[in-house]
């Protein structure tokens, strides 16, 4: 706990520009190189171009420029890297998504003829709504600090969110298996999404309160400080549901990513490594239980090891998987001149096998940094803003997108066993992608207030000698 | 708190390095050999719908090419020139069950364009912006032979459709000219994008009662040789002491030594031409007697049972018999006398071809062309050039001698031998030297199993330009089944094709 109390700190120099600029700048350079892999798409797969691109380059922008605008209006010192990296992604998604449907129309491209898919279309609906979920939650929350007065709020409902497909009936819960959804006559939503970000505010504005206590009270044991059992009470409690539920519903990629985001958070406002070593042996003892209890487990973790093995079953995706990042090899196969298609659920948990295939190495290591480099703004926003609950959120909705950036890319690339997570912003569908429009819209909201800067107050102007003793200001 | 928040930034940056030194190792590493995994069908995929080079006959008649097409793939393969007669030549390329047959499986590389030696080509072709194409393959085939041959072993006399094969070579060289087998499969049925369509004939081929038509009966199966295999027998003995002069036992029955067992000769019957009940080795061959071959290998040769049985066996694998067969490009199943043990009685058998001495017919008729030769072996092959797509040569096969298992002499004495025996054949034309094969196969040949009728020869007897090799497995004639009357006129006519002899 270092950082001082709002009224103390010591107030930044107003930023000479806001970035918006900057903002408009790099989005239109997002439109221009999405437009140019539509482009590239369509030529590639030799049909001539249809008056889709067209269509999509028009909406692609539409939605930029709101986006854009909603932020100069409503957030205007927000950090201008987080939209256009996100739009970037979101629109690279947007292209692979257009491509695989354009494959799948294509028996060439696959062993056997599926059903022509129209993904895109739906995909740029979802954009428009997440758009506006994005201006919703930055026009309503002016200041993120009102959330930590409803994090109980919001945590309960984040497990009920999380627990309601388990209670559901099948019929009204179950898609390919995974009973991780709630279904709708209009549209089937998967709450864990959204769970997660409720979840991570619940942590952040616990942590906050009890962030005292953390620090001095409790018995050491084992070189390890424990907090009193009922300060730590509701956020263990909080989690084990989480987890219990997620393992109910065999959803390990959610409850895998809601683990290490909230043991993050617990290391960020404690600064103790200890925690993170406790919430490890956790893990590691929960891990092999587990694995014990569940076949699917098992399995996961057989196919992570020999995905060959069992080629004809378990291992068919993975090997597929494996088999498209190696002919994409360093440079890939170009866009739209692969077969990307071949790899099961190409345009939703494979993306970036898909990726990896037509665009190679040096295309997914550009992707990456994008993620990378979202995730580090955030981080920096984190470590700007100047309240705890503002740094605890901003961190914890930074890091479960590296983090879950790592359990998918791991988990096709054979890295790590797979597990079943959405690319954020770059893969097919609708939860994910409002949801993380959401996280964005709290991230821009926090560097928003982290470079905003104080209301405008005539600062005396100071003389050097006067530097030595400061004056305290009392409010 | 903002402390752990940089440490979770380097946390953050070294989860992305581990992602992407992973994906470095997958996708540069380890890229090239899951590139080539035979599951993953993109490769396929590519290669088919890629211009694969040609298959062509010696006179460059057109066995296998690719054609453009409007379809799905770029291109279809096709096999012009009578299918199934050049099918255990070509083999197929199909998407569904790929190449694994033939020259199209033994010289894939060339043919989908990714040998080495072809990287010139690929390098230049990437420069003029051409999509890349295979190479060619010149086979040693002569197309109007093929055709004859395959004619004649699939309208000969059987027992139902003939199942059997013909293989002509050119004695000097090793060139094959021919390779038939019956019956055989049209691989433009398993070649079409019509996947379906292609797995319904692969299934009609594959189904049982179908004959095996996908089987080379050329180079894939082992027959027992039966008299046939008395030139490598003779072979042994000559090179062993004997002459033709050597005197035989002339005896229907003979008493193999060591075992209460008696061997007969054809029809229980005297060998002819006996005086003092003894034949010479030279009227025994003519009449194939076997009690006289039995005696020759297990009393005449000299030494122990064990001596006897390693001159047998070596003399054998002088021939290839025994010998780990080397590809012609396309690999052949490996001949053997079997194991004979120090049994003098096994021996007796083996020295007529029977128990469980076993041959391809592609060996057989490397056996007649090695007699043909002078004695010389050559190794036998089809492939007589590799080509870029633009002609340019890459590879020549040059004729190799393998080894000599007969002096000239001993070949003279061998080929005039088979001269003989062609007269003492039905229907037996001068200028041939033969040598014809009754093979039993089974313990079912006392209840009427129709026994492998073989027959090998070469034409004309001195310089002699064609050897071949002809076994029919389902006469017509069922037990009284010959290698002279059922394979020896489709052997003759096969000769006749090619030297232009009588008809």
């Amino acid at each position: 706990m270092t950082s001082a109390p709002q009224g103390h700190a010591p107030p930044d120099p107003p930023p000479t520009s806001t970035g918006r600029n900057t903002e408009l700048m790099l989005l239109v350079f997002a439109v221009a190189i999405v437009s140019t892999a539509l482009v590239i798409v369509e030529s590639a797969q030799g049909d001539g171009f249809s008056a889709e691109i067209l269509k999509f380059i028009a909406a692609y922008a539409a939605l930029c420029a709101i986006a854009h605008f909603i932020v100069r209006r409503f957030a205007p010192y927000a950090d201008p890297l987080l939209l256009p990296l996100v739009a970037t992604l979101n629109g690279l998604g947007l292209v692979m998504i257009h491509r695989l449907d354009l494959g799948s129309a294509r028996s060439d491209e696959l062993l056997k003829a599926t059903e022509r898919t129209n993904n895109a279309d739906q995909q740029l609906l979802w954009a428009f709504v997440g758009i506006l979920v994005f201006a919703a939650t930055v026009i309503v929350i002016r200041d993120h600090r009102t959330l930590s007065r409803y994090a109980y709020t919001l945590g309960l409902g984040g497990l009920i969110f999380l627990a309601l497909p388990a209670i559901l009936p099948s019929s009204m819960s179950e898609i390919n298996g995974s009973k991780i959804w709630i279904r709708t006559p209009l549209f089937n939503i998967q709450p864990g999404e959204f769970s997660k970000i409720l979840i991570i505010v619940f942590t952040a504005a616990f942590l906050v309160s009890r962030r005292d206590l953390f620090t001095t009270a409790g018995k050491q044991f084992a070189g390890i400080d424990f907090p009193r059992a009922r300060d730590l009470g509701p956020l263990l409690g909080a989690w084990v549901i989480a987890v219990g539920v997620l393992a109910f519903e065999s959803d390990l990629g959610t409850s895998l990513l809601i683990f290490a985001t909230v043991l993050t958070m617990l290391y960020v406002a404690t600064g103790r490594v200890s925690w993170l070593m406790l919430g490890f042996t956790l893990f590691a003892l929960a891990a092999v239980v587990a694995y014990q209890l569940f076949f699917h487990l098992q399995m996961r973790v057989a196919v992570w090891r020999d995905p060959f093995e069992q080629y004809d079953t378990y291992g068919y995706q993975v090997a597929q998987s494996l088999f498209g990042f190696a002919t994409g090899g360093m440079f890939g196969t170009g866009l739209g001149s692969g077969r990307p298609n071949i790899v099961p659920f190409a345009n939703t948990d494979f993306i970036l096998t898909s990726f990896g295939e037509e665009i190679g190495l040096v295309g997914l290591t550009a992707i990456v940094m994008l993620y990378l480099l979202f995730v580090i703004r955030g981080l920096r926003t984190a470590i700007a803003v100047r309240d705890s609950f503002g740094k605890l959120l901003a961190a914890g909705l930074s890091f479960t997108i590296v983090f879950q950036l790592f359990v998918v890319f791991g988990g096709v690339s054979k890295l790590i066993p797979l597990t079943g997570l959405t690319t954020p912003f770059l893969a097919y569908g609708g939860s994910s992608l409002l949801a993380n429009y959401l996280l964005l819209a709290l991230l821009i909201r926090i560097s928003n207030a982290a470079r905003e800067p104080d209301a405008p107050k005539v600062k005396p102007k100071r003389k050097v000698e006067e530097l030595a003793t400061r004056m305290v200001q009392r409010s | 708190m903002n402390r752990p928040i940089q440490r979770v930034a380097i946390a953050a940056i070294v989860l992305v390095v581990a992602l992407l030194a992973n994906a470095t190792y997958l996708q540069v590493f380890k890229a090239d050999k899951l590139k080539s995994d035979s599951r993953n069908s993109r490769v396929l995929l590519d290669e088919y719908s890629r211009e694969r080079g040609v298959i062509v006959a010696a006179d460059g008649t057109v066995l296998a090419e690719s054609v453009p097409t409007d379809s799905k793939f770029k291109y279809l393969r096709k096999y012009p020139t009578a299918p199934r007669a050049f099918a255990p030549v070509t083999g197929y390329f199909s998407f569904v069950y790929r190449a694994d047959r033939g020259v199209e499986a033994a010289e894939d590389a060339v043919l989908n364009g990714n040998d080495d030696r072809l990287f010139t080509q690929r390098f230049m072709d990437m420069f003029s912006g051409r999509d890349p194409r295979g190479g060619n393959v010149v086979t040693t085939i002569d197309p109007k032979l093929q055709r004859t041959a395959y004619r004649e072993l699939a309208n000969g006399d059987c027992d139902g459709p003939c199942r059997g094969s013909v293989v002509a070579l050119e004695p000097s060289t090793g060139k094959i000219l021919a390779m038939a087998s019956s019956p055989s499969y049209d691989p433009n049925q398993i070649a079409t994008q019509d996947f379906n369509e292609a797995e319904q004939a692969w299934r009609r081929m594959t189904a049982d009662g179908a004959g095996s038509p996908l089987v080379n009966r050329a180079t894939s199966e082992l027959y027992p040789p039966g008299s046939t295999f008395k030139v490598v027998s003779t072979a042994a003995a000559l090179a062993n002491g004997q002459n033709p002069n050597t005197r035989l036992t002339a005896d229907a029955r003979w008493k193999l030594p060591g075992s209460g067992a008696y061997l007969t000769n054809d029809s229980d019957s005297t060998c002819p031409g006996s005086s003092g009940g003894t034949v010479t080795l030279t009227q025994a061959f003519e009449h194939s007697c076997n009690t006289a071959f039995a005696q020759l290998l297990t009393e005449k040769v000299p030494g122990d049972a064990g001596e006897k049985v390693a001159k047998f066996t070596s003399a054998a694998k002088q021939f290839g018999i025994g010998e780990d067969p080397a590809g012609i490009p396309m690999s052949v199943a490996k001949s053997s006398v079997g194991d004979i043990g120090e049994d003098l009685a096994a021996l007796g058998q083996s020295a007529i071809g029977q128990r469980d001495v076993r041959t391809t017919v592609l060996s057989n008729a490397v056996i007649a062309a090695t007699v043909a030769n002078g004695g010389v072996r050559m190794h036998p092959y089809v492939v007589d050039r590799l080509q870029t797509a633009d002609l340019r040569t890459i590879n020549t096969t040059s004729p190799t001698a393998v080894n000599r298992p007969l002096t000239a002499d001993q070949a003279d004495t061998i080929t005039g031998m088979m001269v003989d025996s062609e007269q003492n054949t039905s229907g037996a034309q001068s200028g041939i030297a033969s040598k014809t094969g009754t093979a039993e196969h089974s313990d079912d040949a006392e209840a009427g199993d129709t026994p492998y009728a073989w027959y090998i020869g070469f034409s004309p007897s001195s310089n002699s330009r064609i050897a071949v090799a002809v076994l029919v497995e389902n006469s017509g004639q069922g037990q009284n089944s010959y290698g002279g009357t059922v394979a020896a006129p489709i052997g003759r006519a096969v000769m006749n094709a090619y030297t232009g002899g009588a008809r």
